[in-house]
Order: C-alpha cells, then structure tokens, then sequence
C-alpha cells in the first residue's frame, strides 16, 4: 500500500503545543476558553491541547465533545443513519470563547454543522477552529484559526489521522482513495 | 433469536449472530442499523438493541440541551394514525418526531374516512400520497401493522397492535432498566398481572430474555394462557441464546422473593372476556401490588407501570408514588427512545441510496 507518512508522533506532538500556545496567546490567557473535540478524532486532540495548556499555564481548560450527526447535510444521500457516538459539553457556553477541535478540516461541511450544534447550546462570545491537517478543498467559506500542518492533497486523496486514543498509534498518512482495506 | 420477520422488513446486511449474552456490552464491531420498519422486537439482534440503548443516551443529552431539538428529520413527514385510544404513546411519538424536526401528521382514525368503511390499506396508500415517510400505528388487530408495511413505501413504526407487540414500549422499558441495573443478566424482572391481553408483556418476553434478565411472569391461572408454552419453548433452547430463566408462575410470593424489578400491567378490562376472573376486587386482593407485598423484593426493586394505572387495582397508589417507583422515568424515557428508533429507521431506504461521505 503506497501510503505515505506526512507527519510523525513527534511532529504531531510539537503541532499540538504549538497549537496550545497559539490559542492562549490569542486569547490573552485562558479566562473564557473553552475546548471542544468534534467525535471522533477531534475529542483526544481537544484534551491532549487542554493538557499541554494545563503544563505552561496550570490552567485546566473545560473540555466538550460534539458530535455532529445530527446536523449533517448529508444524511439523505447516505444509505444508513451513522452512529451517533455523543454530546457533551461539560459548561455554559454562553459568553465563552469556544475553540472547535478537528483531526482533519477539508470541505468545511463538518465545521458548519458543528457550529450549527453549538448554538443550540447557546451564544459564544467567538467560536476558533483549530484542526492536525489542513488538506484544502473547502466547498464553504471556512478557514482555521490554529492549523497543525498544511497538506496539499488531491481530491481522490485520503489523509487518515491516527492517534494513540483511537487507533493505537500516532501517525498521519495519506493514501488514494481505495487503497484502504 | 428469530431473524427478520417477513412483511417488508428491510434486507438483512452482514449482520453479526451474537449471543444475546453479549448484548448488554458493547458489541465488537459497530455495524449500522438495517431494519426498515419497526413490527415487534423479535426480528432485533442484541446489536441491534445495543445500538438502540446507544443512540437513546445521546437523544437524552438533546433532552437535556437549552433547545431540545436538532434538525435530523428536517423534511420528513411522520404521519401518526392510531385506530385505539392512547394518551402517552401517541404523544410521544409525537414530541419525539417534533424533537427531530420531522413534520408531524396526527390522524385520529375516529374522525377519518375509516368510518366510512376505508380499509386499512387504501388508508395507507393514501397517507403515502399525501406525502408520507414514516407512518407510526396503532390498531387493534394483532398483525395489521404488517399489512401496512407490506403497501408502504416508507417505515412502519408499531405503536401497539393488539395482543401482539408493542416494541417501542418494551425498549424504553429495557432502557429504563438498564439506567438503574446496569446489565440484565441474571437480574429478576417480574412481569405481574394481565399478560394474556398484553402486548407490553409479550415483546418484554423477548428483549428480556434476549438480554439475559430472569424473567417470572405471574397472573391468575386463566390469563397465564399461552406463556406456559412459550417458556417451555425458550426452555427446549428455541429462546435466544444465554437467557437465565423463563418462570410462569401463580404464586406471586415466590414471584416477588428477591426481585429486581417488577413491572406491574393494566387489567384491561375492555378486552376482558367474561369469566376469565371472578371479580375485580378479588384480583386486587390476590394480585395486587402492594407495599406488603413488595417487601419480599429486594429493598431497591425497580416498580415499574407502562400506564394508564388503574390504582387499587394491579397496583395500590402508594406502591406507585415511591421513590422507587420509575413510572413517570419510563414516560421520560419514552421520548427518547422514540426519538432514537424514528432517527435510526430513517436512514434504512426501500431503493437504497448511493454510498456518500461528509468531507472533513
């Protein structure tokens, strides 16, 4: 399988303090900040950045997991519902800077459901996003906030994330589309 | 455990034989649902129940959000036609399709074309023409859901059909169980009084046993009609795999001795038939759930009532008002479990559609 690895655990270590630094520097400390992991990926990397936060500002951030399924755009183009690995976002939103976690930010469509689920939990002083991978192709007027790295890719290019939470190890790679198993 | 009954239930995937033993865990692989309508509990593996506890958690947490709907079912008409009376099912079916953004239809078969001697599938098929995508049903005739699922094009929910199956019900009923038990398996569930007229007693039959839960059913001789059979069936290994026990019982003491969970049922005095029990007042005196009664569980049984109560009756009213009393938690539940099988119907198509993927 021609994959091809274009970040490491080291790199995706560094990227993920990196991010850390940027977010609270951009909120000038952490009152207000909020950490939200969209299901699945985005729910390890949201606490591995509240931990880092947590080491250089002895801070604990509050962490949230979203999952978007039901604000999919989508779901009648799909030939069976997707399972729903849950909600819960441990804080009042209202007010809050809420910083959205994703592994992977390509069309945007996942971001705008996202946003549109946090809403519904109230109003955000400001919502950031802050993805592992940014492989372009957005079909929204979406960008990130906090990038960890940018790839340029092909459409029919697959970046797959893997991380020790969910997958056993840490790695992003790229395939093409049909060479996964 | 029985695979897919007939009448239009959706094609069965790849779907995993588990034993029921596994069931209240997490089953291995996470494999999508794939049935199209919902007629009883029977055709369900413990995956798919599994699944079905899993998604009710998370209509839960949008129970408990400031705004509790999300816009899944933007777009889908639910139409709701229920030939019984109902208070709490159709309700909830209701609030739950409401809670999904689905467009809700009521019809009250009394004041349909039904009176006028429309059968039942030219009523469907002219729900479906006025638009229609998930029906949900009630009707007295035990198998008329079937028929219904047969002419639609869209999901069948039943929401009762008359001594038959009421699957909606016998979930939210696992569910309550499970939010309070954990795993079934081995745990004494009761089901106390007029089972034979009851829908409600014989899908728990199933998804009880399926979960492992030692289930007693106890009632007076001539409405225990049936369940002999049925137990000794499940007793002969026709019953899903790994169930603890199937006991048919008079003897309510030994029913109550050390219970988990005891589910009183309405004496439905509208389908009882005459003779079957002496009077009313001796059925309260013999089969009565009392607080004496109740004693010989255990301390923190579970009392359980699918409602409407006729107190004094099947259950005293102080029995029903403990703090271990779930009934109000069922009809909690009920939303969301409704919310859940609604969700999860709606994705299984009749022509399928094409395999597509929501981009990063």
């Amino acid at each position: 399988m021609d994959a091809r690895q274009i970040m490491t655990a080291d790199e995706i270590r560094r990227a993920i303090v990196r991010i850390s630094h940027e977010i609270v520097e951009r909120q000038a400390g952490t009152e207000g900040l909020v950490l939200v992991g969209i299901q699945r990926r985005g729910v390890p990397l949201a606490e591995r950045i509240a931990a880092a936060i947590a080491e250089h500002e002895d801070v604990a951030v509050p962490v949230g997991a979203l999952d978007i399924t039901f604000y999919r755009d989508d779901l009648s183009l799909i030939a069976q519902q997707p399972i729903v690995k849950g909600t819960a976002i441990p804080v009042d939103l209202n007010a809050k800077t809420v910083v959205l976690v994703d592994d992977v930010l390509f069309t945007g469509r996942t971001i705008r459901a996202a946003m549109d689920a946090l809403v519904d939990f109230g109003r955000p002083q400001a919502i950031r996003l802050a993805v592992l991978v940014d492989r372009g192709h957005r079909e929204l007027p979406i960008r990130a906030d906090h990038v960890g790295k940018n790839v340029p890719t092909s459409r029919d290019e697959l970046v797959k994330v893997h991380l020790a939470e969910t997958d056993g190890e840490d790695a992003v790679r790229i395939e093409r589309r049909g060479d996964e198993a | 455990m029985r695979a897919v009954e007939g009448a239009g239930a959706a094609a069965r995937g790849a779907g995993p034989v588990e034993g029921a033993g596994t069931a209240t865990t997490e089953p291995a692989t996470e494999l999508p649902w794939h049935h199209r309508h919902l007629l009883d509990v029977d055709g369900l593996s413990a995956a798919d129940i599994a699944l079905v506890m899993k998604t009710t958690d998370a209509m839960k947490e949008i129970l408990a959000r400031p705004i509790t709907k999300v816009p899944v079912l933007r777009g889908r008409n639910v139409t709701i036609i229920f030939y019984e009376a109902s208070t709490r099912t159709r309700v909830s079916f209701e609030v739950a399709a409401k809670n999904l953004s689905a467009d809700v239809v009521n019809i009250a078969a009394s004041a349909s074309s039904v009176t006028k001697g429309e059968s039942l599938v030219d009523t469907i098929r002219t729900i479906e023409a006025l638009g229609a995508h998930m029906i949900v049903m009630r009707h007295g005739t035990s198998g008329a859901p079937y028929l219904a699922a047969e002419v639609f094009s869209g999901s069948v929910l039943n929401g009762g059909d008359g001594w038959h199956a009421h699957p909606s019900q016998a979930l939210l009923d696992l569910y309550t169980m499970r939010a309070h038990l954990g795993d079934l398996r081995g745990r004494k569930v009761v089901i106390l009084g007029d089972v034979l007229h009851s829908r409600v007693a014989r899908s728990n039959v199933w998804t009880l046993t399926a979960m492992g839960a030692d289930l007693w059913i106890c009632g007076p001789t001539p409405i225990l009609r049936g369940f002999d059979a049925w137990a000794a069936r499940w007793a002969n290994g026709r019953g899903p795999g790994g169930h603890a026990g199937f006991t048919v019982t008079s003897d309510i003491d030994a029913a109550l001795a050390d219970a988990d969970v005891v589910m009183a049922l309405r004496l439905q005095r509208e389908r009882m038939d005459a003779g079957l029990l002496p009077s009313l007042r001796e059925y309260a005196a013999r089969f009565g759930l009392t607080r004496e009664r109740l004693a010989a569980a255990k301390p923190d049984a579970l009392v359980m009532h699918p409602g409407p109560m006729n107190e004094g009756v099947e259950i005293a009213p102080d029995v029903a008002v403990l703090d271990r009393s779930v009934i109000t938690e069922q009809v909690t539940n009920g939303v969301a479990v409704r919310m859940a099988l609604l969700y999860l119907l709606s994705g299984v198509h009749a022509g399928g559609f094409p395999e597509g993927s929501i981009g990063g």
